[in-house]
């Protein structure tokens, strides 16, 4: 086994997913076989190979420090669940 | 000949002509998505009414003879692309509601140059599915034959053009999301180089690895396509100023003395028989053409699959933290406090398939994998790259099959996710080198199936991949199929 069904509760939890037992039972499998196929990954020698994060090398993408238009108040509250005045509301985070 | 039928640079040569109007021209393809949309479903949303505003706005531009070549043009647009004021749900519950408050840069772009946009077309939620059966919103059918799948993530996209919903559509390719349905679908389909397309507006899944690009009839409405969406853009960081060529001017000339690549690591088992021919076939049409074929090794390309997914659902993971039921999409109204209404909210909103990439993301980002995961595979992605390179020193450009198999059954590889990963062997490999690729219909099956040939190109290199398409398109005369809907 690679990964145990409480492992995979615990990651689930990181991610904020709520798992149903056939879920948990199902997925488990499923990312065993998953991570198993991985493992072929481990016969490349990658000795002193620098990984490779971006397809094109691009730095730093500057741009003047220059106000520009943004999106309105109301507009970007428009697609919220639930807001109020100015603000987003979520249910209560703290007893 | 129906309208629905014609491609972009056919219409456009009536439109300018003054011998048909855009509006004529919309109704022959709202007819058509009458006809056969109950059967092949490609779209989401249809945008019927902004579109005969379009068209008009097109025919009185046509009129005062200001029209570029893709004005009064139907265009499909994959639901992942943000559109002002209407919604888009990237196939998935968790954006079921979402009304975007701006233009993808590339809706913007193709609405400059007067297009007319017809609807929002399905794909496999969030683009994670090379079936498009993973959307929200219901499965979208192969049109040559509706028990197949028309491949995925922009399944709608490539069976909308197929079954001539629209003329043309745009579609992105993160492992092979545009080539594949392509390929299967019997269309044109080109993933540009990573940069090559602005991302502002498209809905992030693997940020290292998305581009966005055209589906299309045929190679020469490609490189028009082409023409409008490429270029930098200063609200996208990762687009690249480097100078737009003509595309066009590709589909000129021919490649005698071009040396292309076909590497031996593609032709492996559990390829089809049929497809081989298919693409042996394609190779010495190019030698007819004049150009020299040249063995080729890739040898990294056996781990191209395994270091994908690690990668795409690392970032996935990443992408989508932001989906929280807070700022827009769905949020589930039975949480009591803050942390049940996220793991609610997330896990009602997402599918199966979607959970699976977080989870497997989380999972090798999670302290303690990192350096066995996600290190190793972005070290050994920089030897896939490294690949690339040095063939591409030998090589004009590289020819390989689009996908291992024709389109498969619907159903058929559902519930079995490497299966299902598998069938992306052949498009992986560009999206991570992030060098373009394009599908193009290289003949069929003797169940009459289509089947993609693919051509790789170095980065940048669009126009070359172009011309030896069209090169191909235009010495292998393959038999023009209609789907039979």
């Amino acid at each position: 086994m690679k990964i145990s069904r409480s492992e995979v509760m615990y990651v689930a939890h990181l991610a904020r997913l709520e798992l149903t037992d056939e879920e948990a039972e199902k997925f488990t499998s499923q990312l065993n076989d998953i991570l198993l196929y991985m493992e072929k990954l481990n016969s490349v020698d990658t000795k002193d190979v620098e990984p490779m994060s971006h397809a094109i090398s691009l730095h730093n993408a500057f741009r003047a420090d220059k106000v520009e238009p943004s999106l309105a108040n109301e507009v970007s509250l428009a697609n919220a669940p639930d807001s109020h005045g100015e603000f987003f509301r979520v249910p209560k985070v703290i007893d | 000949m129906e309208l629905f039928e014609l491609t972009i640079h056919e219409l456009s040569q009536y439109l300018k002509a003054r011998e048909i109007s855009a509006t004529e021209i919309l109704n022959a393809v709202f007819h058509r998505i009458e006809e056969v949309e109950g059967k092949v479903h490609a779209y989401i949303s249809l945008m019927k009414e902004t579109a005969y505003e379009q068209a008009k706005e097109a025919d009185r531009r046509l009129a005062r003879g200001e029209a570029t070549d893709i004005t009064g043009i139907p265009i499909a647009l994959k639901d992942i692309c943000c559109t002002k004021g209407f919604p888009t749900t990237c196939g998935s519950r968790i954006l079921q509601n979402f009304i975007p408050p701006y233009d993808a840069t590339v809706v913007e772009k193709l609405q400059s140059a007067g297009a007319v946009f017809v609807g929002k077309t399905n794909m496999d939620e969030f683009a994670m599915g090379s079936s498009t059966e993973t959307s929200y919103f219901g499965i979208t059918t192969n049109p040559w034959d509706t028990e197949r799948t028309p491949g995925g993530s922009s399944g709608g996209s490539a069976a909308a053009v197929a079954a001539h919903e629209c003329i043309a559509a745009i579609g992105s390719d993160t492992g092979g999301s545009i080539r594949q349905p392509a390929a299967l679908c019997g269309v044109v389909g080109m993933k540009p180089t990573y940069g090559r397309v602005s991302r502002f507006g498209l809905i992030a899944f693997a940020s290292s690895l998305d581009q966005i690009g055209p589906i299309t009839k045929d190679v020469e409405d490609c490189a028009i396509l082409m023409n409008h969406i490429a270029g930098y853009d200063p609200r996208e960081s990762t687009s690249v100023p480097e100078p737009v060529p003509n595309y066009r001017d590709f589909l000129q000339g021919g490649i005698k003395g071009w040396r292309i690549g076909v590497p031996r690591e593609y032709f492996i088992e559990g390829i089809d028989r049929e497809v081989e021919d298919v693409v042996r076939q394609a190779i010495s049409t190019l030698e007819q053409a004049g150009a020299h074929i040249e063995d080729i090794s890739l040898p990294h390309t056996p781990y191209c699959v395994a270091t994908y997914y690690i990668i795409a659902p690392a970032e996935a993971s990443s992408n989508l933290a932001r989906y929280d039921g807070v700022k827009y999409g769905y949020r589930s109204p039975d949480g009591r406090d803050l942390m049940e209404m996220y793991k609610r909210t997330r896990s009602q909103g997402f599918g199966d398939e979607v959970k699976r990439r977080i989870i497997i993301g989380t999972y090798v980002l999670s302290a303690g994998y990192y350096e066995a995961y996600y290190k190793k595979a972005s070290q050994v992605r920089a030897l896939i790259r490294r690949d690339f390179d040095l063939a591409f020193e030998r090589c004009d450009v590289i020819l390989t099959p689009t996908t291992p198999t024709a389109a498969f059954r619907l159903g058929e590889k559902r519930e079995d996710p490497i299966q299902m990963y598998l069938s992306d062997i052949f498009t992986i490999s560009a999206n991570l080198a992030g060098i373009p690729g394009i599908s193009v219909p290289g003949g069929y099956t003797k169940e009459g199936l289509p089947v993609g040939i693919q051509f790789l190109g170095n980065h940048f290199q669009e126009g070359k991949l172009l011309k030896v398409a069209s090169v191909f398109e235009k010495t292998a005369k393959i038999e023009k199929r209609r789907p039979l809907l």
